[in-house]
């Protein structure tokens, strides 16, 4: 068993080593949902290029630029775990957070009037357990510590570039 | 309605423009399931009173995108293509990897029912309940790459104009054609992903031949409920752990085949099947894996086992071509088939298929088929525009490969598929060529040999399945064996991938059914009622056939001629397969089936299964 880590926490990821399986997707809408979701997830994963698969998902940004945009207040941030939270009660379901991130990262919950922030299932995240039981680790937990995490909040078209520029190179213009 | 399913399909009229959500009584879901079975029911319908009439590559054939209970679910998702088949005249349920059978089912939909054929090319945008039929003329001729550039980025920019504080939208599911398909090229696949296909049947003619391009989907809600939310979890985690368990499928995937399947079991196509047998090192899957692969596990929906893996090439005459794996059958197809044994080449021209949206395996196997009949002097540089097929050039079957996607010249007739081909070669020529078409019922046989006896396939697999030459729906005795067809009719049906079935008890993908559907079932109830009752209709659809092409047991129930001439070379050096042994087993099997004697459903048979109409439909063959 892989230590508990110290609170609050935070996911490294290393994206170029994403299968594309997407069982983080079934995994957080399975814990979150009870069901198989894979809009409702709080990760996401992308393939804008097929073989540069990413999971898109909060990086908990050191200054929270989401929480502050939000007119209503119903985002807050864990004092446990430094998740966002959504107070879905309140929440509007405005879209102003999703301008606010750099990444563009939140996004609609697909039934309901609230917006889908990674709630880091309250310490234990699911989608790292199936990542690393798969032997992907493309999630990893650990402590939080005073970093700049923003550099993760990236929109998905400039990861999408990255990755398959390692893998493609050149002719990486020819598919996106 | 019964758990797990979504309860509607979208049937599409593309002459008229007219979509409508149609549902099925759950008595056809009960005994058809999904994917496969249920194609053959749903074309049986539709198609059934006039079956010899109808033109798989004319607008009265129905061409469907089927999902069964399991997608999703079941990890590793896939989705069935079907119709009648323009390879066999029978049905194939073809499917292929990747999220849209997902996507499909989040949308709100069991499946795509697709009738007549557009007037100029068009795709289908399905989020969630608003479909909309939209103009594909500006990707008409394209290759799958840019096909998939195309349409993802534009879907992508109309979903964001129509739902603008959705947040960021990931990219719809695709199936589309390439040029081969637009030309009705009959070993045209149904293609994602670039690299993934629905390769036996031909289905990419028949989207080609409705002028349909692609179908995007996105799907934004749950996949549909179902009865054990809890066992399903369990079962998810027992499909997992085994597939973790299995360190050299995660690594190689089947690519581990192009050495081990000539070395060592000598079944694999080397120069058209003239040999089985090979101990080239330089075809070795670490080959493959040291020099070209640049992602070690790619997978599709749910997948544990991430057989895909992506190759590209980055140096030397071929460099940038990037395709999957390759896997075995390319490896086989594309590679010792034509007499090649460097990786590099291979990948080429496995890139070459994905693009053009060809299948490897047939494509292969009709440029293998040619290269023999100009080795035998049969086919001259003149019948072939001036190309030489010669064994191991991989840059004369690059052409060889362009010219069938496109039906130019020797191509067009090339693009009819190797037991098509051969008929038309034969006269030409006044040579009986069938002596070297490796095929059954106008499906090219899968790259597993059956005269060493060594690999899976039994002797009577290719010659009394009911797909034909199709490797992954293979038969055997006794009928509710682990090798019979009916396991395969419970995969294509309830439409999950069963690469991650292997080494799992038996029964567990019935316990998954039943904690999907509520619904108990055994695997000997399977075999006695639901799976016999599908193999049977596929198998009158098979003998029905037309309109070109009518199957008669007594004659093409048969092994290709080659698996007659004893191997040439290798520790299996003389063994071929036994004539009297294939009848025996033939006659057993038959018998086991419940078919008479000429290898047709008997009427006991069909009317026990309620199949009445199948049985007069029937008398005119017996």
């Amino acid at each position: 068993m892989a230590k508990k880590k110290k609170e609050p926490i935070w996911i490294a990821r290393e994206l170029a080593r994403c299968s594309g399986c997407r069982k983080c997707e079934i995994a957080c809408s399975l814990f979150h949902e009870n069901q198989i979701w894979p809009e409702a997830s709080m990760i996401r994963v992308f393939m804008l290029v097929p073989g540069a698969d990413f999971p898109h998902f909060c990086a908990q940004c050191q200054d929270y630029p989401c929480v502050e945009s939000c007119p209503v207040k119903a985002l807050s941030i864990s004092k446990q775990t430094g998740a966002v939270l959504v107070d879905k009660v309140t929440c509007i379901a405005c879209g102003k957070c999703i301008d606010a991130c750099p990444g563009r990262i939140p996004h609609m919950h697909p039934k309901e009037k609230h917006i889908v922030i990674c709630d880091l299932c309250n310490g234990d995240p699911q989608c790292v357990k199936v990542c690393r039981e798969g032997g992907w680790n493309v999630l990893k937990t650990v402590s939080r510590e005073d970093r700049s995490y923003k550099l993760y909040a990236r929109m998905p078209e400039e990861t999408a570039r990255d990755l398959a520029l390692k893998m493609y190179g050149e002719k990486t213009e020819e598919f996106i | 309605m019964i758990l797990g399913y979504a309860g509607k399909f979208l049937e599409v009229n593309l002459s008229t423009g007219k979509i409508k959500e149609i549902t099925l009584d759950d008595d056809v879901l009960k005994d058809y399931v999904g994917g496969r079975g249920l194609a053959a029911k749903i074309l049986w319908d539709r198609l059934g009173s006039s079956w010899q009439k109808i033109d798989p590559l004319g607008p009265e054939n129905v061409l469907l995108f089927l999902t069964g209970p399991l997608t999703g679910y079941f990890p590793g998702g896939r989705t069935c293509v079907s119709g009648k088949s323009p390879q066999c005249n029978g049905v194939v349920g073809s499917t292929v990897a990747g999220e849209f059978g997902v996507e499909l089912r989040c949308a709100g939909y069991d499946g795509i029912i697709v009738t007549e054929e557009a007037k100029k090319p068009v795709y289908l945008l399905i989020k969630d309940s608003n479909v909309e039929i939209r103009s594909a003329e500006h990707i008409w001729g394209k290759d799958a790459k840019q096909t998939v550039k195309i349409l993802t980025k534009e879907c992508r920019e109309l979903l964001k104009k129509r739902f603008p504080i959705y947040g960021e939208w990931k990219e719809p599911a695709l199936l589309y054609i390439g040029q081969a398909g637009e030309n009705k090229v009959r070993t045209a696949v149904v293609a994602a992903k670039w690299t993934h296909a629905a390769g036996y049947g031909g289905y990419g003619a028949v989207m080609g031949s409705k002028k349909l391009k692609a179908i995007a989907v996105k799907g934004t809600g749950p996949l549909p409920p179902v009865d054990n939310i809890e066992k399903i979890k369990r079962l998810i985690q027992i499909v997992n752990d085994n597939a973790y368990d299995n360190e050299l499928w995660r690594r190689w995937g089947t690519g581990g085949g192009g050495y081990e399947f000539g070395a060592r079991t000598s079944s694999e196509p080397i120069r058209n099947w003239q040999e089985e047998w090979h101990d080239e090192k330089s075809y070795g899957v670490d080959q493959f894996e040291n020099k070209l692969w640049i992602k070690q596990s790619w997978s599709d929906f749910g997948c544990p086992t991430c057989c895909m893996k992506i190759a590209m090439v980055k140096n030397g005459k071929f460099k940038g071509a990037i395709t999957d794996n390759p896997d075995y059958e390319m490896q086989a197809y594309l590679g010792t088939n034509l007499g090649i044994f460097v990786p590099e080449e291979n990948v080429y021209l496995s890139t070459l298929a994905d693009d053009l949206g060809l299948c490897g395996i047939q494509t292969g196997n009709v440029m293998g088929f040619v290269a023999e009949l100009f080795q035998r002097k049969i086919l001259t540089k003149e019948d072939l525009d001036g190309i030489e097929p010669k064994w191991g050039d991989a840059e004369a079957f690059a052409n060889l490969i362009k010219k069938i996607a496109f039906r130019e010249g020797i191509g067009d007739l090339l693009a009819e598929g190797t037991y098509r081909a051969a008929l038309k070669i034969g006269k030409m020529k006044n040579v009986d060529v069938q002596q070297y078409a490796v095929q059954s019922k106008g499906i090219s046989i899968g790259a597993h040999g059956i005269r060493s006896g060594k690999d899976f396939p039994e002797s009577v697999s290719y010659a009394v399945g009911v797909q034909g030459g199709d490797h992954t729906s293979l038969t055997g005795l006794p009928l509710d064996a682990r090798g019979s067809e009916l396991g395969e009719i419970l995969n294509d049906s309830a439409v999950f991938c069963n690469f991650n079935s292997f080494g799992l008890p038996r029964n567990l993908k019935f316990e998954f059914y039943t904690a999907v559907t509520g619904l108990k079932l055994t695997r000997k109830e399977w075999s006695k009622n639901q799976g016999l009752k599908i193999l049977q209709l596929q198998r009158a659809e098979l003998l029905l056939g037309g309109p070109d092409q009518v199957w008669d047991p007594k004659i093409h129930d048969v092994n290709p001629p080659r698996f007659y001439e004893p191997l040439p070379s290798g520790p299996y050096k003389g063994k071929k397969a036994d004539k009297s042994e294939v009848e025996d087993y033939k006659r057993r099997y038959y018998r086991a089936a419940g078919w008479d004697r000429n290898g047709i459903p008997k009427t006991e048979t069909l009317r026990k299964l309620r199949l009445q109409d199948v049985d007069r439909a029937l008398k005119k063959l017996r």
